[in-house]
């Protein structure tokens, strides 16, 4: 029974979510090129099946049936390491997120909270690998902004993270979407999320912060040695951390699977997934909002805002929290 | 039934194999990071190594540990060395050994050093208390609680400690042309 | 539980491996690597000390000492990293052989 318990059910729930993310990945390609589309005032694809909702399937036909390729002046055993190391850290923070009432993804570990910052730390290795083992100028730039950039963006996120935790009192993820908290709480939590947002933006390298891949200056920086499936494996990797930090976002800041003011938690614990997935969606939205109104930064602008902006703010922010959490709570 | 000669040794429970796989993990990594001749691999080895002794915090049950070690060795530690070794990789190419002169003595002095140790440990009898934790979260409250009271001047000297080593790593790197 | 002695046997190879490495290595950075693996190895020792000592619930100070390890250690690598970029940017190299000019 012990096997039972600790081995068989966690793997049946982690390969349902996997593919449940698969799927999601896939329709989030499709999601961003409709949105897309929409801002830039055309349709977007609409060729395979109704308002091109096949199209997802015929872009990993496409990636699948593509010739392989291995430049011969790679460094080989890391060069197909890195594509499987950066969609790794993506999947395994799904361990901790609750999904519903007494329903973890698949555990709920009394440090689920240290969990998410530990595995962020863990994202940039993909990139790193990818961006040396190719031997080549440019990727190697790229990896190089990329460890650096994702350093950095480190430093206030972990703060701001410190600062929930602060609030919450509570390591485990599961307590801090159950617990209740008092308006001036969520207030103060709203008035950090859109810096919260700038450093995942940061995290997940996506745009206006995907600088370790910028097409124009360093023809696509880590990926340029990439092609077919594996280039598929890196372009999963983003779109995965983005529906990741969607639903860590949504957890931490809007209550993750509850519905405001307690609303049917308890009556339909079954919905909790479907409140979770929809709270994501919104979320995926401002990713790609933000992606077709703003234009990149320099690398120095990039690097200048992480350290002598946000990390003040970080600290004030921490510092402020924890006077409140004492003379408050 | 004939007795068979030597018992069968017990199969080893989920817990042993576990640590089990995560050990074979971390000699694995610890044996790149000494033996690989690219100096990028040796950093990949550690990066694995670093991984593979978080999960021996684990199974020793001491969560915050061995998330603080993914924290600061895998995610801050190893980055930054892979970093100085992207920006220092003129060493990287040329046919000169990875090894020193007197890395033939070196291996001896380490191999004699492990031999001895391994030896100590297996005829020492410790003295072991297993007392099972039943709430990680205790533990993780009592360590929070021993940094402001007990540990509290140590802590507060860490603290200054790693702001200067972070205001002299600037001043050391800084181009000064 | 895992007997105590395999985490102590696991640590005594990595404080090995990470001894030759300190003394036979060339690059300023593998030696680096190697004082790092032997930190690592000091830890495994204290926490499994911690793990099966009286009261581990009660008596945290094995992790504590483990925290502060870490942290110091941060703090090593991150001066030390700069020493080697300061010493490359001047010299041109990291082989610790070619680094004698002290010498008399």
């Amino acid at each position: 029974m012990d096997w039972l318990n600790l081995l068989v059910i966690p793997i049946i729930r982690s390969v349902v979510i996997i593919v449940v993310l698969l799927t999601g990945f896939a329709y989030l390609t499709w999601y961003e090129r409709k949105l897309l589309a929409r801002f830039h005032v055309r349709y977007g694809p609409n060729r395979a099946g109704p308002k091109g909702l096949l199209q997802p399937i015929a872009d990993a036909v496409k990636a699948v049936f593509k010739e392989e390729i291995i430049p011969g002046h790679v460094d080989k055993v890391v060069y197909l390491l890195a594509p499987a190391l950066a969609l790794a850290p993506a999947l395994l923070i799904w361990a901790v997120i609750p999904l519903g009432k007494d329903f973890p993804a698949v555990a709920d570990v009394p440090i689920g909270f240290l969990w998410i910052l530990a595995i962020a730390g863990v994202e940039s290795y993909g990139v790193i690998l990818a961006g040396w083992s190719s031997n080549n100028n440019y990727s190697l730039l790229g990896a190089l902004r990329s460890s650096a950039q994702m350093i950095s963006y480190e430093i206030p996120l972990g703060l701001f993270l410190v600062s929930i935790l602060l609030l919450a009192g509570d390591f485990s993820l599961v307590n801090l979407v159950e617990a209740p908290r008092a308006w001036w709480e969520w207030l103060w939590l709203w008035i950090m999320f859109p810096l919260f947002f700038i450093c995942i933006l940061a995290e997940t390298n996506r745009s206006p912060f995907d600088l370790p891949e910028t097409e124009n200056e360093l023809v696509a920086g880590f990926q340029t040695e990439y092609g077919g499936i594996k280039f598929a494996l890196f372009f999963m990797a983003e779109y995965i951390s983005m529906i990741t930090t969607s639903a860590i976002m949504a957890t931490l800041f809007f209550g993750g699977y509850a519905l405001p003011f307690g609303i049917g938690s308890d009556i339909l614990p079954i919905l909790g997934p479907f409140i979770l997935a929809g709270k994501v969606i919104v979320l995926l939205f401002l990713f790609i909002w933000v992606r077709a109104s703003l234009g990149r930064p320099r690398y120095d602008q990039l690097m200048g805002f992480a350290w002598r902006t946000l990390l003040p703010i970080s600290l004030g922010y921490m510092i402020i929290t924890a006077l409140l959490t004492v003379f408050f709570k | 039934m004939p007795e068979l000669p030597i018992p069968i040794p017990p199969l080893p429970t989920l817990h042993e194999s576990v640590f089990m796989a995560i050990a074979l993990l971390t000699v694995v990594g610890a044996f790149l990071v000494v033996a690989a001749r690219n100096l990028f691999h040796n950093a990949l080895g550690l990066a694995l190594t670093f991984f593979g002794v978080a999960g021996v915090y684990f199974v020793a049950e001491a969560e915050f540990v061995g998330v603080a070690q993914v924290l600061v060795y895998v995610g801050a530690i190893s980055t930054l060395i892979t970093f100085a070794i992207m920006l220092t990789r003129g060493m990287m190419y040329g046919a000169t050994s990875p090894l020193n002169r007197q890395a033939g003595t070196a291996a001896i002095i380490a191999a004699t050093v492990f031999v001895v140790m391994a030896g100590l440990l297996g005829s020492l009898p410790w003295p072991v208390a297993e007392e099972p934790i039943v709430d990680g979260q205790i533990v993780i409250a009592n360590l929070g609680v021993g940094f402001v009271t007990e540990f509290v001047v140590a802590f507060l000297l860490l603290a200054v400690l790693l702001l200067v080593a972070l205001a002299g790593a600037i001043v050391l790197a800084q181009d000064r042309k | 539980m895992v007997p105590l002695t395999w985490y102590l046997t696991l640590a005594a190879f990595m404080f090995c491996s990470g001894l030759y490495a300190a003394l036979g290595r060339r690059n300023a950075i593998a030696v680096l690597m190697g004082i790092e693996l032997m930190l690592n190895a000091a830890n495994i020792n204290l926490i499994a000390f911690w793990r099966y000592g009286v009261t581990p619930v009660e008596n945290v100070d094995g992790q504590v000492f483990a925290i502060f390890v870490i942290a110091v250690a941060a703090a090593e690598v991150a001066v030390g990293l700069a020493l080697i970029i300061s010493v490359y940017r001047n010299r041109k190299t990291l082989n610790l052989d070619e680094l004698d000019i002290l010498k008399g």
